[in-house]
């Protein structure tokens, strides 16, 4: 009988109408202060700048820069409400974050909304994925603050101070919660400073917190972009650094905070392999590619961003994952369907965009799927490169968006060898039915988070961080608390 | 002219459901002054044998509840509990404390509920271990319920003593069958209808109100109860369950102090006893 | 020609169930749920496979089907009527003029535990009574015990005596334990000659689910990547509601697309979902909620 490879065979039919998720319930307000000392107050210097939606290109609202100066305001009222809140017993200050979890929960659907006009990510992912891992977050640590005991065998904890925290774009809402819960949880007091493309979830969590009724001056938000990030790094009465950001900027902290007494935990950029093995699932690990690579437009620290398949079933699934990547949907992200969002910036935009130019450059064979994109917004197909080496530009620099890079492997050792061959050690993925390949595998992976047969999983009791270059300390779990102590 | 008050029939609470006692039996609760407060159920054996086929038939799916579920609907029992303080304040009173007393009493009873629905997801990080075998394989042990678990609450603090012998049994996965205090059985039932309104499964959670000399026999010696909690100090009870629980090598736990108030009286190894080890292997080499 | 047992595809159950998940937060609204779920009522094989069936009743079954809803004007009749041998000449006659297809379950239904001459006697008796289609089980017994030559040959065989009648395997899912033993059978179906693989017989729990839905249709991709022989699909049992019945639409639509989205490669097994869709299609035309006292049951 005649075979047919056309992948077109499989074409859907169907079309989805438009799904949009309703945004009639929810409060944003035109301009946003910053919240110090348990009140919203206007910034020294009245500097304000817009947040943009980037699907559409319009501003949603305005947020005030925090300079130098309110910066050190915050980080006085942070110290000065640090006495109290640390001689809180444990047991109180577990009240308040739970309240925290709770509070996120009733307002959930308002924040799922918010998070993607502000950042652009698909309004399921949020909804599903981003806001009930927040309030997961909380969860978790509320638990945590009056058990500190059974934590560290033989030591006494003790909270470090006054915390400062930086966070970056694509999990607005939920690098907030993985900063916010275990500071607060060992009582640590804090100043927060969200990504400048998406502070409004941060601001909305500021009123629940607010309404909580902690302490003021326990949880201060400043906004702001690099300089207010610098004012925070350079203060002096801060005693703990927390950033979650690229490499780069992660270097500059490290050594901006050199020599002084300051604790730091940098959770910085990856470029993860992700493994397939002849004996996979392969339907399963296709759909493993798709979450590691486009989950998120590929904004993802841990994204599964160098795909390694066997050279034996390489065909299959290079031909099964081309024809799933045609029925993603890119689009609005307030759009139930919607699979691929917006991309956040156009400054994010632009070096995605050129990472794919280097890439056809230097011989790279690239595929993507065709798409529909909206008129306004910036958007960004998902993208295949084939046929590329661990030379290849592309497949040493995190592009942080929807780009694979595909090689091809042959052994074991191999494979071990060049997912390791990297200064990045965030995450990898290993697909295989074989159990003792699985464990194998993990022990021998340099990542901070390996994934067996499954790909960007997250769980507030789960550890989460990078060896090499992609930064040290980690967020969730027990170990996620040792960031924020100190033993006497 | 004054109004007549409703009072309330006080029931036992199986499965979810709250039947009277298949023996139609009772006693009655005095107050101080000798009037009558309730007529409570004196449970049977039969009670009993049903809410342990109950429990059992409920027990390995709230096992397998994730860890963050458990830990949600224990602080549901919380929130729940905290919005009638002042319902369970009297009662206690009604049963003999004094207001401070009584306050303080539920208000601890309230915070033990959210220290255990704190541990629900954390108790098996500090428990578990993965094992550096001589060999090539990996190796770790953690824990698991070890299934449907008789307890004999203690018989004084009747609220809070029930909590802290409740909550870590049932945060560990595991469902329960609960004998109350005999003198002070009103808040147990009181509590039930908390757990009811709190996304508690039914099942997980069954309370018997009855006569302890005539029930105790029979909660140590069921060969489909896998653990029983004894909460007191009569040295011949003691020995008695011992020997009754050693027809099914039942594990015993028991508690002789008189007094839950205090911070020692809540820890993960509340959790850690009724929970078995496992320890799994497989190869890891290629 | 017995297939080749041997390298058929594993599956990650975590895994099937998060992308079944995933077609299940499709969100059908307005014209493309209209369409969907008129498509659905095309697919529906309306069922009566009771003890107690009786002419009388497959009589007003089968009007029901050529009447669904009269006052709603331009909605499709269901696909089939699929009732026991002994009532397929009643169905025959009852749904003359219309284009609805008569099947009829077969081969000592539903447990399969019978002599071959039985089960094949059972199928001619219907054939000859005049079924357009015949649904078959295998034997799960034989298949467990690993004797898949016999699974195959008997279904070889049943495929011979049903003549111009399209055959549908029904493989009983939910005793076949595992997804790779899903995708084995309904391998061996397909190479000895089904026209449609099927989910379920309805009588235990549980029928069809999305899962193993899913990974039946992946083994039709690849059987017509192999072939170019396209094979259809049916789930029964449990598909009550328009809701559920669009989301295995939507899982058709994404995993095998255009060519099976339509009744000759896809069918429902269902009694209740015709009336659940129907009560969906007026919500749709009127924006109110419906009653089932509006709607006929027969």
């Amino acid at each position: 009988m005649a075979k047919n490879n056309n992948n077109n065979i499989f074409k859907a039919s169907w079309t989805y109408d438009e799904a949009p998720e309703s945004t009639d319930h929810i409060q944003i307000k035109k301009q946003y202060e910053l919240y110090i000392d348990g009140e919203f107050t206007k910034p020294v210097k009245n500097n304000y700048f817009d947040t943009i939606n980037p699907s559409n290109g319009k501003k949603i609202a305005t947020i005030a820069e925090a300079s130098s100066e309110d910066v050190d305001k915050a980080v006085k009222a942070a110290r000065k409400a640090f006495k109290g809140w640390a001689a809180l017993t444990g047991k109180e200050r577990g009240k308040y974050i739970f309240r925290i979890a709770r509070l996120i929960q009733e307002r959930a659907r308002e924040f799922a909304v918010i998070e993607s006009l502000d950042g652009g990510k698909p309004i399921r992912e949020s909804r599903d994925i981003d806001i009930p891992l927040a309030a997961n977050h909380f969860f978790y640590y509320a638990g945590w603050a009056d058990k500190l005991e059974y934590a560290f065998p033989n030591r006494n904890p003790k909270p470090l101070g006054v915390v400062g925290q930086i966070i970056p774009w694509n999990f607005p809402l939920l690098m907030a919660a993985w900063k916010l819960a275990p500071a607060l949880a060992t009582g640590n007091t804090v100043v927060l400073k969200p990504a400048e493309t998406t502070s409004l979830t941060a601001l909305k969590l500021a009123e629940i917190i607010h309404e909580s009724g902690i302490p003021k001056g326990v949880v201060n938000i400043v906004t702001g972009a690099g300089e207010t990030g610098a004012s925070i790094v350079n203060n002096p009465d801060v005693n703990k650094i927390a950033f979650t950001g690229s490499t780069g900027v992660g270097k500059y902290i490290q050594k901006a905070t050199a020599g002084t007494n300051k604790k730091l935990t940098l959770e910085l950029g990856g470029k993860g392999a992700n493994i397939i093995f002849e004996d996979a699932a392969i339907d399963q690990a296709v759909e493993g590619i798709v979450n590691a690579i486009f989950f998120n437009q590929g904004h993802v620290c841990c994204a599964g961003s160098r795909l390694f398949v066997q050279e034996s079933v390489a065909d299959l699934v290079i031909e099964k994952l081309k024809r799933r990547m045609e029925t993603l949907i890119v689009g609005d992200p307030l759009d139930k369907n919607t699979d691929i969002g917006a991309i956040n910036s156009k400054k994010q935009l632009q070096t995605i965009e050129n990472y794919i130019k280097i890439g056809i450059n230097e011989g790279g064979e690239i595929y993507q799927p065709e798409c529909k994109f909206p008129t306004q917004g910036n958007w960004c197909a998902p993208t295949l490169f084939l046929n590329v080496s661990q030379s290849h530009r592309i497949v040493q620099e995190e592009i942080f968006g929807p780009v694979l890079a595909v090689q091809t492997f042959r052994t074991i050792d191999e494979v071990i060898e060049k997912a390791n061959n990297t200064p990045y050690g965030l995450s990898a993925g290993v697909w295989t039915e074989k159990g003792s390949k699985i464990f194998h595998l993990t022990q021998k992976l340099n990542a901070g988070v390996v994934w067996g047969n499954t790909f960007n999983k997250f769980d507030a009791t789960s550890p989460f961080g990078g060896y090499k270059e992609s930064g040290f300390g980690r967020e969730g779990g027990l170990h996620g608390l040792k960031p924020y102590v100190k033993f006497e | 002219m004054s109004r007549l008050d409703i009072n309330k029939t006080y029931k036992l609470y199986i499965g979810g459901k709250f039947p009277r006692t298949e023996s139609g039996r009772y006693y009655t609760i005095n107050n101080s002054s000798g009037n009558l407060i309730a007529n409570m159920c004196l449970a049977s054996r039969k009670d009993f044998r049903n809410a342990v086929v109950i429990a059992r038939k409920a027990q390995n799916s709230w096992a397998n509840a994730t860890a963050l579920n458990k830990g949600q609907i224990l602080y549901r029992i919380a929130e729940i509990l905290e919005g009638r303080k002042e319902q369970f304040i009297l009662e206690l009173i009604a049963q003999g404390e004094a207001r401070k007393v009584a306050q303080k009493e539920v208000e601890t009873a309230i915070d033990r509920l959210v220290y255990y629905a704190g541990w629900s997801d954390k108790y098996q990080q500090l428990f578990s271990a993965v094992n550096p075998v001589s060999s090539s394989h990996f190796n770790f042990s953690n824990l698991e319920p070890v299934g449907v678990v008789s307890i004999i609450a203690p018989e004084e603090q009747s609220l809070l003593g029930l909590v802290s012998v409740i909550a870590p049994a049932i945060v560990g996965g595991n469902t329960v069958v609960v004998l109350a205090s005999e003198s002070k059985p009103l808040t147990s039932i009181s509590f039930a209808e908390v757990l009811n309104s709190s996304d508690v499964p039914g099942g997980v959670v069954n309370i018997l109100t009855g006569n302890k000399t005539e029930l105790i026999s029979h909660m140590a010696s069921h060969m489909d109860v896998n653990a029983i909690v004894y909460c007191g100090k009569d040295e011949n009870t003691l020995k008695e369950i011992s020997e009754l629980a050693s027809n099914n090598v039942k594990r015993t736990i028991f508690y002789k102090k008189s007094d839950w108030e205090n911070e020692l009286c809540e820890s993960p190894y509340f959790i850690e006893k009724t929970q078995e080890v496992k320890t799994t292997w497989h190869p890891t080499e290629i | 020609m017995f297939p080749n047992l041997n390298n058929l595809p594993v599956y990650d159950n975590t895994g099937v169930n998060e992308r079944v998940k995933r077609f299940c937060t499709r969100s059908i609204k307005k014209s493309s749920k209209t369409e969907g779920l008129k498509l659905a009522l095309s697919m529906i094989d309306l069922t009566t496979l009771e003890g107690k069936d009786t002419k009388g009743k497959v009589q007003q079954l089968c009007y029901k089907a050529m009447h669904p809803h009269d006052s709603l004007k331009n909605i499709p009749t269901v696909a089939a009527i699929c009732v026991y041998p002994s009532y397929v000449g009643v169905a025959k006659k009852a749904l003359q003029g219309s284009n609805i297809q008569v099947a009829s379950v077969a081969t000592a239904f539903p447990s399969g535990q019978s002599a071959l001459d039985v089960k094949l006697s059972d199928t001619k008796f219907a054939v000859d009574q005049g079924a357009d289609e015949i649904d078959m089980v295998i034997s799960r017994g034989e298949f467990l015990s690993g004797n898949y030559q016999f699974v195959f040959d008997e279904i070889a065989a049943v495929k011979e005596v049903c003549g111009k009648a399209h055959l549908k395997v029904i493989l009983e899912t939910g005793e076949l334990d595992t997804l790779e033993n899903v995708r084995k059978a309904s391998e061996i179906a397909m190479y000895a000659g089904a026209d449609f693989i099927k989910t379920s017989t309805g009588k235990i729990q549980p029928a069809a689910t999305m899962p193993v839905t899913y990974v039946m249709l992946d083994a039709i991709k690849d059987f017509y990547l192999k072939t170019g022989k396209m094979i259809g699909m049916k789930p029964a049992g449990g598909i009550s509601t328009s809701k559920i019945a669009l989301q295995y639409l939507v899982m058709l639509n994404e995993v095998l697309g255009e060519k099976w989205m339509n009744n000759n490669y896809f069918r429902f097994g269902a009694s209740s979902l015709a009336n659940d869709v129907l009560m969906q299609l007026v919500k749709a035309e009127t924006g109110v909620y419906q009653s089932i006292n509006y709607f006929s049951k027969d």
